[in-house]
């Protein structure tokens, strides 16, 4: 593979089959370092399929993938080093206080004992949790929990931040709180940030380049107004409309969407 | 391999066990009953027969029960915890699999010999009398050897199981069997010898009853080197599975 120096991100021909079905169909799309990275696509279309590739959680039938240079299939623990994550669903360990989260965190990335306690001070200070701190995280609200996870996604200065529908379920206020931490780190720090979302006006605002993704293959990338002026649409939600189709996607639920659903009767 | 990332890994199992006191507390709720129910029930059948004390038999295997449902719940625990819990976000960390799977496993035995301890100390109240004191060293060795070898059979079935709905199949047809056809309830002489000898926790019932109560079957060096020896199979089979989750 060529050198590329100013993408942090290279995917490459990647293809992701599940026995006989292909969630990832020869997918091929880059991320250039310090861009905010919008990818979209309807339910199913293989967006956490892909961002499972990229952060080592799966793996790739065929392709070839860089994260900041290192193959996270063969290099993994270098692509790990390299990336910070927010899961669609919660990883936090809630029978434990917002610092311990964070501590556990900075053992796992190896970041030195003499600056572990002024690097949590910091991230925490940064989402507004630094008082909440000897909280349990059971006892958070959702849009807390969220910031605690981007807090703890960022503590070990990663280079990219996937951030896999970090707004989902969170009311206007919140999701602004969220984006504007987000838009400031990008800012300051120059870190990449790649997410997922629904609210295409979200990815429209922030996003300085967007991928769409369609039944495992992207069928567009480029910036919000040059998809706009492709497809001739107003907004990006059209023009993703335009280029995904209107048909609502029947998507078969699979173990983790059972588990999901039970999840969520359970904590009501 | 790091130390420190297996014993905060460690840490972590031990200070939520502590915690939850509710979970503590539920989780003795079916020893109890057995105790009570089958000690009631059972004792004074057994005792008419000419067999003793029910409870020197009883005590040592509710002991054993305890100690195999808690380690094997929190082998599966994995099932859930890989989606939507903690061990995802371990997984993506710039750590091995291997030293995962140590601390998970030995905080979920750790857990686990917690929990017999407590139905050790019930029991005493219950009437059990300990044999010699001398001899609980070698207890509490089996008992930290059933945890350990239940906590990573779990794990090891988690690895592979991509729900919950495998849960019923394994605790029915796996747990269940392993449990009452280990002489943990009735004395082990009278249950078929070969099943008995292909059932692990069997060696591990025997091991307890003959530290506490000098009744032993096997003998410890048999139950010793079989427990051991499934401890490292188990341990290195269950790595192996953990090494190839994906989710």
């Amino acid at each position: 593979m060529e050198n590329q120096e100013n993408n942090i991100i290279i995917v490459k021909n990647l293809t992701k089959k599940f026995g006989n079905f292909i969630a990832v169909d020869n997918a091929s799309f880059d991320v250039k370092k310090g861009d905010i990275f919008a990818f979209l696509g309807p339910n199913g279309a293989g967006k956490t399929t892909i961002i499972k590739i990229l952060t080592t959680l799966l793996n790739p039938t065929s392709g070839e993938l860089r994260i900041n240079g290192h193959d996270p299939v063969d290099e993994e623990h270098e692509a790990r080093s390299s990336f910070g994550i927010v899961f669609q669903d919660p990883s936090l360990d809630e029978e434990l206080t917002a610092y311990e989260n964070m501590k556990l965190h900075s053992v796992l990335y190896r970041i030195p004992k003499e600056i572990r306690e002024s690097r949590i001070e910091e991230m925490l200070k940064f989402v507004e949790l630094w008082d909440r701190r000897n909280d349990f995280v059971k006892h958070f609200s959702g849009g807390m929990k969220r910031r605690l996870e981007i807090a703890r996604g960022l503590l070990h200065h990663p280079k990219i931040l996937f951030l896999d529908e970090p707004t989902l379920g969170l009311d206007p206020q919140t999701r602004n709180h969220i984006w504007d931490y987000m838009l400031n780190l990008n800012k300051k720090e120059g870190i990449t940030l790649f997410f997922t979302t629904h609210y295409i006006e979200e990815a429209e605002k922030v996003a300085q380049e967007v991928a769409i993704i369609d039944q495992g293959k992207i069928v567009a990338q480029g910036t919000p107004a040059e998809l706009k002026q492709k497809t001739k649409a107003l907004t990006l939600e059209d023009a993703f409309l335009n280029l995904t189709g209107r048909k609502i996607r029947e998507e078969e639920a699979g173990a983790i969407d059972r588990m999901r659903m039970r999840r969520r009767v359970h904590h009501r | 391999m790091e130390i420190e990332i297996i014993y905060t890994l460690w840490l972590r199992q031990i200070k939520r066990y502590f915690r939850s006191k509710s979970r503590i507390i539920g989780s003795l709720g079916q020893p109890l009953l057995f105790l009570l129910a089958f000690g009631f029930g059972f004792g004074p059948i057994y005792q008419k027969a000419g067999q003793g004390n029910y409870i020197e038999l009883l005590a040592p295997g509710i002991i054993a029960m305890s100690i195999l449902f808690t380690a094997v719940f929190s082998g599966i625990e994995i099932i859930w915890d890989k989606q939507f819990g903690f061990l995802k976000e371990t997984l993506v960390a710039p750590v091995s699999r291997l030293e995962i799977m140590l601390g998970r496993t030995l905080g979920g035995a750790t857990v686990a010999f917690f929990q017999g301890l407590i139905v050790l100390v019930i029991s005493l109240f219950a009437g059990f009398k300990i044999e010699s004191t001398s001899m609980l060293f070698t207890a509490f060795l089996f008992m930290a050897l059933i945890a350990i070898l239940f906590t990573a059979l779990g794990t090891a079935i988690a690895s592979v199981l991509e729900d919950m709905q495998g849960f019923q199949l394994i605790i029915n047809f796996l747990i269940m069997p392993l449990f009452f056809l280990s002489g943990a309830l009735f004395p082990i002489e009278n249950l078929p010898a070969i099943i008995t000898k292909i059932n692990p926790l069997a060696y591990g019932v025997d091991g307890l009853l003959g530290a506490l109560t000098n009744r032993i079957h096997f003998g410890f060096t048999t139950d010793f080197l079989v427990l051991g020896s499934l401890v490292v199979v188990l341990m290195v089979i269950g790595s192996y599975l953990f090494s190839k989750i994906q989710i």
